[in-house]
């Protein structure tokens, strides 16, 4: 039934019906694991942030400058002639961000802490059970992205779909143009640039995040003493887990922006039943006549 | 009419998405299974086996933590945790420079030890140059000198049936109802037989300082700051964490923290 729905999408059949711009687009593979992926993404940020939270520093380098500086950003708080102020500290620039990071709370009751409650699991400060959290979802989001590379090897899914080709270069500038312009056109292929997107948070954001994670774990660095020298100390490995940390935070508001803007029936539909109404096939050939 | 429709639908999805987000980002609900033995959290502390058995596995027996060179030593060791003990005890131990200090070896052993800091000093050292990682975030690299713990067990002739090294220490780590609580831990004979397990006296080449945990501290390096007890005059092999604490296997366990710190 899939096979068969996928081998003859609905634009290819000429005269076709109504209802044959109806295609059945995501594989079960892809809608499982995009949504293991969402839910261990959401609970990973929350508890990775409580994580931080411990010490809202980062640092470049093996170790943590406290007689020298290498720190690159901080968060924290300060008693100032109006009371006490958050604050972040980026490369040296230094910004009031009192009542979300540094400095956070109901009114009245402001605690000092980096993120504030409401992005953090738990909602009060606790490290141990944001740590179990973390990697237990870690070990999801982990075995999620396996299961994904091979289900997606097999069925073809990663060569048909998300493989770059050289005529995906040649749209660029157009597809670029078009998003820009909030032009979407239904089709069953991913355009170039979400293949960029969906490609680089799959194949380059997501193995980072687990290969700076585990750069961290003291044991893992007797096993592969190796790895934090090429990614240039314990301290970078963990400044870079938290950049790609906010890319992927960029990455979910751009795809939230992008399926409300598409059509968020549509677009929901597809990733949880797999079927995805694309544009009537005469349009295919004017794209320009098409409308949102 | 037909354009209304669409922004209208738009407007809902995204109306509903956001309060969605909001509803869960608050989490209250989810806080409250959370805590220990809490069966939510139980679940969840699954995945810590399998962190433990996957780095066993992968890492051995004796696989090294990196060594760094003097050229790495560019601070002295961030203290942590208790770093001036107030207790009596300690407090008397210190003003006589740690003269009447014995370290216990007791527990499931064949001849239970009573070691003077001369007589530990006397045996072979071990000196090691080595990041230590607090379970916040933060690394610092220092010089460590101290006997390696293998030697002491050995002298003190393990009973096969002991499973854990427990570490007893002089310091008060909390004031609870029932009393001070002083801080404790346990590791495995597998890190306690680990090459760079050491029982240091010596950190950047000086002896241990009281804030870094005078007069010895034990040092695990494949593992998190919180497994490496300060101010020690004690050790016990246990079989079972029955009898330590709260029964999580040590202090930081017994307040959420996991017994493995290898990540």
């Amino acid at each position: 039934m899939e096979t068969v729905a996928r081998g003859q999408p609905a634009a290819e059949t000429d005269a076709a019906p109504k209802d044959a711009t109806l295609i059945y687009r995501q594989s079960r593979w892809t809608r499982l694991t995009h949504w293991l992926w969402a839910l261990s993404l959401f609970f990973m940020l929350l508890s990775g942030l409580q994580i931080f939270n411990a010490r809202p520093q980062l640092y470049i380098g093996k170790q943590s400058g406290f007689e020298f500086n290498n720190t690159i950003l901080q968060i924290g708080a300060e008693n100032t002639a109006n009371g006490p102020r958050g604050f972040t500290e980026i490369f040296g620039h230094r910004f009031d961000t009192t009542g979300v990071l540094g400095w956070s709370g109901p009114p009245g009751q402001e605690t000092p802490r980096a993120f504030p409650s409401w992005a953090t699991i738990p909602s009060y400060y606790d490290l141990g059970t944001a740590r179990v959290v973390h990697f237990f979802f870690a070990w999801i989001l982990t075995a999620t992205l396996l299961v994904w590379l091979i289900a997606g090897l097999i069925n073809g899914h990663i060569r048909r779909d998300l493989a770059p080709r050289l005529s995906d270069l040649r749209k660029l500038p157009r597809d670029i143009v078009d998003h820009a312009k909030l032009k979407f056109h239904h089709t069953r292929e991913y355009n170039t640039l979400q293949k960029m997107a969906y490609g680089g948070v799959l194949f380059v954001a997501l193995p980072l995040m687990i290969v700076t994670g585990l750069a961290m774990s003291p044991s893992m660095d007797s096993v592969l003493p190796w790895l934090n020298e090429f990614l240039g100390g314990r301290q970078t490995a963990r400044t870079i887990h938290f950049t790609v940390m906010v890319l992927l935070v960029l990455f979910f508001i751009v795809h939230i922006l992008m399926i409300l803007a598409a059509g968020p029936i549509n677009e929901l539909r597809s990733i949880i039943t797999g079927w995805y109404r694309t544009d009537p096939p005469a349009k295919h050939d004017q794209p320009t006549e098409r409308s949102v | 009419m037909a354009k209304f429709q669409i922004s209208r639908r738009k407007f809902l999805t995204a109306g509903s998405l956001g309060l969605s987000g909001i509803a869960l980002s608050g989490c209250d609900a989810f806080d409250s299974g959370l805590g220990i033995g809490g069966g939510l959290r139980s679940f969840l502390e699954n995945a810590n086996g399998l962190t433990y058995r996957a780095q066993r596995f992968l890492a051995g027996r004796d696989a090294l933590a990196p060594e760094f060179t003097e050229a790495d030593i560019r601070q002295p060791q961030r203290p942590n945790g208790v770093t001036a003990p107030d207790d009596d005890t300690y407090k008397g131990l210190l003003a006589n420079n740690f003269a009447d200090w014995r370290l216990e070896v007791t527990g499931l052993v064949e001849k239970p030890l009573s070691l003077t800091r001369e007589q530990l000093q006397n045996m072979p050292s071990r000196t090691q140059i080595t990041r230590h990682d607090c379970v916040e975030g933060w690394s610092c690299i220092a010089k460590w000198t101290g006997t390696p713990l293998s030697l002491v067990l050995d002298q003190a002739v393990v009973k096969p049936q002991a499973r854990y090294v427990m570490f007893h220490c002089l310091d008060t780590i909390e004031q609870s109802l029932s009393g001070n609580i002083k801080y404790y831990g346990t590791i495995d004979l597998v890190d306690a037989r680990h090459p760079q397990t050491i029982l240091a006296y010596g950190l950047n080449g000086k002896p241990l300082p009281v804030e870094n945990g005078a007069p010895l501290r034990v040092r695990v390096e494949r593992q998190l700051g919180y497994k490496m007890p300060k101010y020690i005059y004690k050790i016990e092999l246990v079989d079972s964490f029955a009898t330590v604490g709260g029964g999580r296997g040590g202090y930081w366990e017994d307040n959420g923290y996991d017994w493995y710190g290898g990540i």
